[in-house]
């Protein structure tokens, strides 16, 4: 007895000791695993994203690995070899971009293990499912705020990500299918690159042309935050009102002080959760969409509390 | 003699590598298999090929910080150049005549500039990165004709060109270093730059070749690296050039120059790739990674230091 306890600490201090203790002893259980590629753990959405892969995957008893690629492609490409050689029973992907993507969905698709998109999405290569924010229908979203919250006829602008970028892009075309289905008419649309900086200068350009705007959508929060500033320089923050998309915790607090109208935010965290979910239901023979939609929600002063 | 001992030097770091991979071989079932001992030399053949390149320039007592903004410049330069003209010998060329161009430049500023080399590569890193995002706009330039993403993604006879470029990179720098004159210059001027000039060698040439074929070597990891990814991106090889160094120096080259093997370089790049694999094979979280390979770095350098002083 006293020894086949020492025997079975011995054991598990050794397992331990070289770090594969729960993956080994759920061995005879066969749980499911499944390998998560992250585009960059150093980025807050992400980290995010990750958060609700391991919760989702905990509480239904899945393993999952989770690997960084650190905003390189080629790491990208080595993490996915790796969990192939691991032999997960599912790839999750956030790729660092739709082409980066596209070869790692080809070396999933030559060793048969199905992949999960979440976001970004990938330009060539058999996937189970992409997990995406609703961009279009936030762009309705934000569309009918606006034209709830000006007068008919006003001026509105839209600033836009850079050009080819398909995600931003479906937020810009929800946006303007609004517009013109209310009869707002967008006076200027140009690209700020997705950058904050940029966004200002943007937006005084846009100012310079239409100083009787109403109010802008732009298609992600650190463009809107950029052209909040330029607004506030103009001293038109009560006559232009501005929305912007994602959901930042800067965001949120430029609309807890009332200098950001509203926000469209995504659920990076239920993006995580979906993704595993709609993984192991595939892994279960249920039918999958070839597009699971993450749910998006507009965030205003009244929704935050002020 | 003194060439004989740099020969032997990097067995610290192979009882390293060796030590490394007995723990891994017995914590992951799946470590060992061929498939992954091929995957492992593929992750760091382009971390490799640049690593021979930065030893030659540590050996002679400098330092190249720019491979990584080189690589990214020489990629998009050359995915624009096959994407417009359809020419993959043409968009070869101008990758290695660019990082070959760029390496002359960073010997030629600090040989006859006077211009320190970690400074003077300092800068060119920069200025690289940049110019790749300004002539790219960011965006990435993806999808080449296959005979094009060769060097890359090819392979002979079943065997990855990612395996059998390094292997023959190596073999021709090790010949270089130990069997001609300009191998044992590069020594020369790494322990004692003013004593080898004396003997009437201009070694500020010798110094221009050095960082030309550091450059060269980058320029063929570039080729590698956007081949493998199938697409030139600015934002590629950030922070390769430390990698590359660590590798050197984890192989036991002495970063005041003169001391050093091309083996040492071959384990160093292999510690760094068996680390990174065999963490991700054991689901180590992503944020350990990088302090066990901060920690495997300092301590294989002891560890070939220890086997230094016991052999002398």
């Amino acid at each position: 007895m006293n020894r086949r306890t020492l025997l079975s600490a011995t054991c598990l201090a050794l397992a331990l000791a070289l770090g594969v203790g729960p993956a080994r002893a759920d061995q005879t259980k066969k749980p499911l695993v499944f390998g998560y590629q992250v585009q960059d753990l150093g980025n807050q959405y992400w980290v995010k994203v990750a958060e609700g892969v391991k919760a989702q995957a905990k509480e239904m008893g899945v393993s999952v690995v989770v690997m960084d690629a650190r905003t390189d492609a080629a790491r990208e490409l080595s993490n996915i070899d790796d969990m192939i050689q691991k032999k997960v029973d599912a790839i999750l992907l956030s790729p660092w971009d739709a082409n980066s993507g596209a070869n790692a969905v080809a070396e999933a698709n030559k060793a048969k293990i199905p992949v999960f998109v979440l976001d970004i999405g990938v330009s060539s290569g058999d996937i189970e499912s992409l997990v995406v924010s609703d961009n279009l229908e936030g762009g309705h979203i934000a569309g009918r705020y606006i034209a709830k919250s000006i007068p008919a006829g006003a001026e509105v602008a839209h600033i836009q990500c850079q050009p080819g970028y398909v995600i931003p892009a479906l937020r810009g075309k929800g946006f303007t299918e609004i517009m013109k289905e209310v009869g707002l008419k967008i006076v200027a649309a140009q690209s700020a690159d997705s950058q904050r900086a940029k966004g200002m200068d943007v937006m005084q350009n846009i100012l310079q042309a239409h100083p009787k705007l109403s109010a802008v959508f732009a298609e992600n929060d650190e463009m809107a935050l950029g052209a909040i500033e330029a607004i506030a320089a103009a001293g038109k923050s009560d006559q232009v009102k501005v929305v912007g998309f994602d959901g930042t915790d800067d965001a949120r607090a430029a609309i807890k002080e009332g200098r950001l109208a509203a926000t469209v935010a995504q659920e990076p965290t239920e993006m995580g959760k979906l993704g595993v979910k709609t993984g192991v239901a595939f892994l279960n023979g249920q039918h999958v969409e070839k597009t699971t939609f993450v749910p998006v929600e507009l965030l205003t002063p009244d929704k935050l509390g002020k | 003699m003194k060439i004989s001992l740099n020969h032997l030097k990097g067995m610290g770091s192979l009882i390293a590598l060796l030590l490394i991979v007995i723990v891994f071989a017995i914590s992951s079932p799946v470590f060992l298999e061929g498939r992954n001992l091929e995957n492992i030399i593929v992750q760091v053949a382009v971390i490799a090929v640049i690593a021979s390149g930065a030893m030659f320039v540590i050996l002679t007592g400098g330092i190249d910080l720019s491979v990584g903004g080189v690589l990214a410049l020489a990629g998009v330069l050359s995915a624009s150049v096959v994407r417009s003209t359809g020419s993959p010998a043409l968009a070869i060329l101008v990758c290695l005549g660019v990082s070959l161009l760029l390496g002359l430049a960073a010997g030629g500023l600090i040989t006859y500039g006077r211009i320190p080399p970690f400074v003077c590569t300092l800068g060119i890193m920069s200025i690289a990165r940049g110019a790749a995002f300004v002539y790219s706009g960011g965006i990435p330039i993806s999808g080449f004709p296959r005979a094009f993403r060769f060097v890359g993604a090819g392979e002979i006879a079943g065997i990855p060109m990612m395996v059998i470029i390094p292997v023959i990179v190596y073999g021709i720098l090790y010949f270089v270093l130990r069997s001609t004159p300009f191998g044992k210059i590069v020594y020369a001027i790494g322990s004692n730059e003013e004593a080898t000039q004396l003997t009437g060698i201009n070694t500020s040439k010798y110094k221009l070749i050095v960082y030309g074929l550091a450059g060269l070597l980058t320029g063929l990891g570039a080729l590698m690296y956007i081949g493998r990814i199938n697409s030139g991106h600015p934002n590629s090889g950030l922070g390769y050039e430390l990698d590359a160094i660590a590798a050197v120096v984890i192989g036991g080259t002495s970063l005041s120059g003169g001391r050093g093997s091309i083996i040492g370089t071959v384990i160093g790049a292999l510690i760094m790739g068996v680390i990174s694999n065999g963490l991700n094979l054991l689901n180590i979280d992503p944020y350990y990674q990088s302090i066990v390979l901060g920690t495997v770095i300092i301590l294989a350098v002891m560890i070939d230091q220890n086997s230094q002083r016991q052999r002398a």
